[in-house]
């Protein structure tokens, strides 16, 4: 009896009949109690219902009971020979947006009706861009209520056509439609005779035939650690597992894995299951993963692969629904933030726009947001975060903020991404398409034509191991030769375009990728760029290698090596006596590592005029 | 290196019952990862016996790092009772058992007649000893699926300094992201097992070959229909005026105080027959076994209010 498990959002407007639709499929799949039917059935006849009301099944709260309303998401459960369902049924009232955003978070599909006499209303179009916003990766709207148009094809054809299209306008990826009626049964578990025109499969045909196995992200390896065991018993002494959920990729006994923040690497040694151990793992598995390599690993890091790292950043970009009726969105307040197994304190920086779900209007000049507002913020953690965008993935791209003033849940978000002005989540991107805009003049052109040649000379090395002195002195050379060249050093830059980094490896990986990136341009240009930063983790330097050898740049890596011993004699800038004192943690070589480059083009003399002229050599 | 032959290679998707484990144990590891001091409610129940089982597995192969509670009504079947200690033994763990005979004793509760049931009174000892032990989560075992007011219910369920639930006040709770911030005094209960339903429960149990307390499979026992319920004759229920002792096969479906509980009909002497019999069930588990559940359709959402489990 293996089967799947398939989790389904409800939505719909006060009266479509959502109610009466999730009790149908309850009592047609023979997953209502009799007691259950009996005491809704008594319910039904004190007030003069009719029929049975099947919607009292759904309402469990004694206000929602005596209001006839939904108050809250409710969750339902049914069973085929195919699969386990389990539905969120939330309310469609407008002050209850964050109720369908909520039960949307976790569903494989969302389920929408809208009434067939009504059509498509303004409901109908948030229910849908909520999905669309949550990246549920199914929507099937039922068109309800079809015995009450006389089962009038053209009717659902309209409704069909005017949903499409507004459909086409946000980014459903699987989009099913079926014409039923929930109180007659028509199309909800049997074919409906009522509808000999419609060739689709009733509604729970589509329900269990529906393929999810693909939804999941099997390509970008995470894993964030929960827990770490150590039972510490005489049998299992040496036993240090990772505990957590799988969240994307395949992880496989073997693989080299990298664990964020550090960048340590090792391999996984074993993969422990609740069941065993097991070759791999994937998503929703619980496992503990045990690593060959003894690494300082703790809950809040990230397992990835060395070749593929969640982005790691304290400021990003979201879409975020405002779930608070006790207060608004602040900028500059302080929130609590959980990532993954993380807690950060976060501020958001700016609100960008509020977004209008009905019009899906940006409003640019929204300062705040309130309880159901849905707009999109940048925000600034004091810790970084290791995220993906979460269009990539569900788990690694989403949060929740908590003001620390009442524990309560204010916020959800979405990232975007990692800065700069992109789509809003969920709403197919019209004008903001990114594309790359050649120029009209080749390089051969430009360089020809300015009689020069563009490369990136990159000096590192350790703080006062002479890299500024050394560039200068090359960049003066080469202007006062009558050649463009321009030193980027990473002191001065850390003034203006890295101003907003600080010194965690995140940080510093940013740092040389952006001068890494402006070296480029100016390489481009024609000119020599002259890079004098200490650019310590041989990774990064190797991606702006890979960068300029991809563009057809020359690269020449220039390690400037010399002795900790030396550079701390000479400290120019007083740094390593503050590191040794202890008022710098993190300074490269005393509290933070160097690495070596493997093979640099050249290591230069100690000797400044022969540094300089074996630097310039290198350029022919 | 590790032996071959030990390693097994899974498909890429998950059966439901693998994917409500992985669920459960991810929620489990998060409480202890995160709270101070917390405490798992155990009634040797199968839910309960379900949730002990699914902790073993977070923490394996360490040992289940916080202590079970038993809220004892002081009216148990005696196989239950001796399940949970033989439990305990067996995995090494640490029970606190929170006595409500003890509570009525101190007069800290008080009782119309010695032998009403004590469901209700369960609540008292359970926020007591959760005050008296400082724990700032607690497991419980309720399911969705059980009735509903449970459908509302959150996985981290906020209660405040008093152990009280406001059904209408609850914090949204998305992806598997959970908030149990809390202030002293206010604790966070917690249900791992939110979205099993008993046939889940039935069916996992039988797959794990999980030992549970014999009540739950048929046996012969002296009942009395009472009230449509079938009571077992003990000393915990008087036999009502005019009442028909008969000796029949009946199994119980919940295991609750000992008064309220009925057993129901069945010759299910094993797993696999209990799941059948299940399967096919057209009435409720509490709808047909619990006195406490049937007096109004609000009586749990009442109950939990107030801080029932």
């Amino acid at each position: 009896m293996a089967s799947e498990l398939l989790r389904i959002a409800t939505a719909g407007s006060v009266d479509d009949g959502k109610s009466t639709l999730i009790g149908r499929l309850l009592h047609d799949t023979k997953s209502i109690f009799e007691d259950q039917l009996e005491s809704i059935e008594l319910t039904s006849q004190k007030r003069g219902n009719e029929q049975t009301d099947l919607a009292l099944l759904t309402d469990g709260l004694r206000a929602e009971r005596e209001q006839g309303i939904t108050i809250d998401v409710a969750h339902r459960y049914f069973a085929t020979p195919k699969r386990k369902f389990v539905i969120a049924d939330t309310p469609g009232h407008i002050q209850y947006t964050r109720n369908m955003v909520t039960g949307a978070s976790n569903a494989n599909l969302a389920l929408l009706l809208v009434d067939a006499r009504k059509g498509v209303l303004e409901q109908t179009r948030r229910h849908s861009l909520l999905s669309s916003l949550l990246r549920v990766p199914h929507l099937v709207l039922c068109v309800n209520k079809m015995d009450l148009v006389d089962y009038d094809q053209a009717i659902y054809d309209e409704i069909r056509e005017e949903f499409s299209s507004f459909a086409a306008k946000l980014e459903i990826t699987d989009l099913g439609f079926v014409p039923i009626s929930a109180l007659e049964g028509d199309n909800v578990v049997r074919r409906s005779e009522n509808m000999p025109w419609f060739e689709g499969q009733p509604l729970l045909g589509h329900l269990e035939d529906v393929h999810i196995a693909s939804d999941r992200n099997l390509v970008d390896n995470r894993f964030p650690v929960q827990y770490v065991i150590r039972p510490q018993s005489s049998e299992h002494r040496d036993y240090r597992g990772f505990a957590g959920s799988v969240v994307g990729g395949i992880f496989k006994q073997g693989d080299e894995v990298m664990a964020m923040p550090s960048r340590k690497t090792s391999k996984i040694a074993q993969i422990d299951t609740p069941n065993g151990a097991v070759d791999q793992a994937f998503p929703p598995m619980a496992v503990t993963l045990l690593l060959e390599d003894e690494l300082d690993i703790s809950r809040g890091d990230m397992i990835c692969r060395p070749t593929n790292q969640p982005t790691a950043s304290r400021r990003f970009e979201a879409m975020v629904c405002w779930f608070d009726e006790t207060s608004t969105l602040r900028t500059g307040a302080p929130y609590q933030l959980k990532h993954t197994s993380r807690w950060v304190a976060a501020e958001v920086e700016e609100m960008r726009y509020q977004l209008d779900v009905d019009t899906l209007h940006r409003d640019l000049d929204a300062d705040t947001l309130e309880v159901n507002d849905i707009g999109r913020i940048a925000i600034h953690t004091t810790s970084p975060l290791f995220f993906d965008e979460y269009r990539l993935n569900r788990n690694t791209g989403s949060f929740i903020l908590v003001d620390p003033a009442t524990d309560l849940t204010v916020a959800a978000g979405m990232i975007i991404g990692s800065g700069g002005e992109g789509t809003a989540e969920g709403v197919a991107p019209v004008a903001e398409n990114i594309t790359f805009h050649p120029s009209k003049l080749s390089r051969e052109d430009r360089w020809g034509a300015l009689q020069t040649g563009g490369a990136t000379i990159w000096l590192t090395g350790l703080s006062g191991s002479g890299k500024s002195t050394i560039a200068t002195a090359v960049e003066h050379t080469l202007v006062s030769s009558g050649r463009a060249a321009y030193m980027l050093d990473g002191d001065n830059l850390r003034h203006g375009l890295n101003a907003n980094l600080g010194f965690s490896a995140e940080d510093r990986a940013e740092n040389v990728r952006r001068v890494g990136e402006v070296a480029k341009v100016l390489a481009d240009s024609g000119a020599v760029a002259v890079v004098s930063l200490v650019s310590p983790y041989a990774e990064d330097r190797d991606k702006v290698r890979a960068a300029h050898e991809e563009a057809g740049l020359p690269f020449y890596e220039v390690f400037v090596d010399t002795p900790l011993e030396e550079c701390e004699r000479r400290d120019p800038k007083g740094i390593y006596a503050k590191a040794r004192a202890g008022e710098i943690t993190d300074l490269t070589g005393i509290g933070s590592p160097y690495e070596a480059p493997g093979r640099p083009e050249l290591k230069p003399d100690a000797d400044l005029e022969t540094a300089v002229r074996e630097v310039l050599a290198l350029l022919g | 290196m590790i032996d071959e032959t030990q390693v097994r290679t899974p498909p890429v998707e998950l059966t439901d019952l693998d994917t409500l484990e992985a669920e459960s144990i991810h929620i489990i590891r998060e409480v202890v990862a995160e709270f101070e001091n917390p405490v798992m409610l155990f009634s040797g129940g199968k839910d309960s016996v379900l949730m002990l089982h699914l902790a073993r597995k977070a923490f394996a192969p360490g040992r289940v790092p916080f202590p079970i509670m038993h809220v004892d009504t002081g009216h148990n079947f005696p196989e239950v009772i001796e399940f949970r200690d033989r439990t305990v033994e067996e995995h090494d763990l640490r029970l606190e058992v929170s006595s409500v005979q003890e509570l009525i004793d101190a007069g800290r509760i008080k009782v119309a007649h010695e032998l009403e049931s004590r469901n209700r009174h369960q609540t008292v000892a359970l926020l007591e000893a959760i005050q008296g032990g400082g724990y700032d989560a607690v497991f419980g075992g309720g399911r969705r699926d059980e009735e509903k007011a449970r459908a509302k219910e959150r996985v981290f369920s906020f209660r405040d300094k008093f152990g009280q639930w406001d059904p209408k006040n609850q914090r949204p709770e998305l992806w598997n992201l959970y908030n149990g911030r809390h202030r002293k005094g206010e604790h966070i209960r917690v249900f791992p097992i939110s979205d099993w339903t008993e046939l889940d429960v039935w069916r996992y149990l039988a797959r794990e070959q999980v030992d549970l307390p014999p009540i739950y499979f048929a046996h012969e026992r002296d009942v009395v229909d009472h009230e449509g319920l079938l009571m077992a004759v003990n000393e915990f229920f008087p036999l009502p005026e005019g009442a028909e002792v008969e000796r029949l096969m009946v199994r119980y479906r919940t295991v609750g105080d000992a008064t309220g509980t009925g057993a129901v009909r069945s010759e299910a002497t094993d797993y696999e027959a209990v799941i059948e019999e299940t399967a096919a069930t057209r009435i409720t588990e509490r709808g047909a076994t619990r006195g406490d559940d049937r007096f109004s359709e609000a009586a749990m959402e009442d109950r939990k209010k107030e801080g029932y489990f």
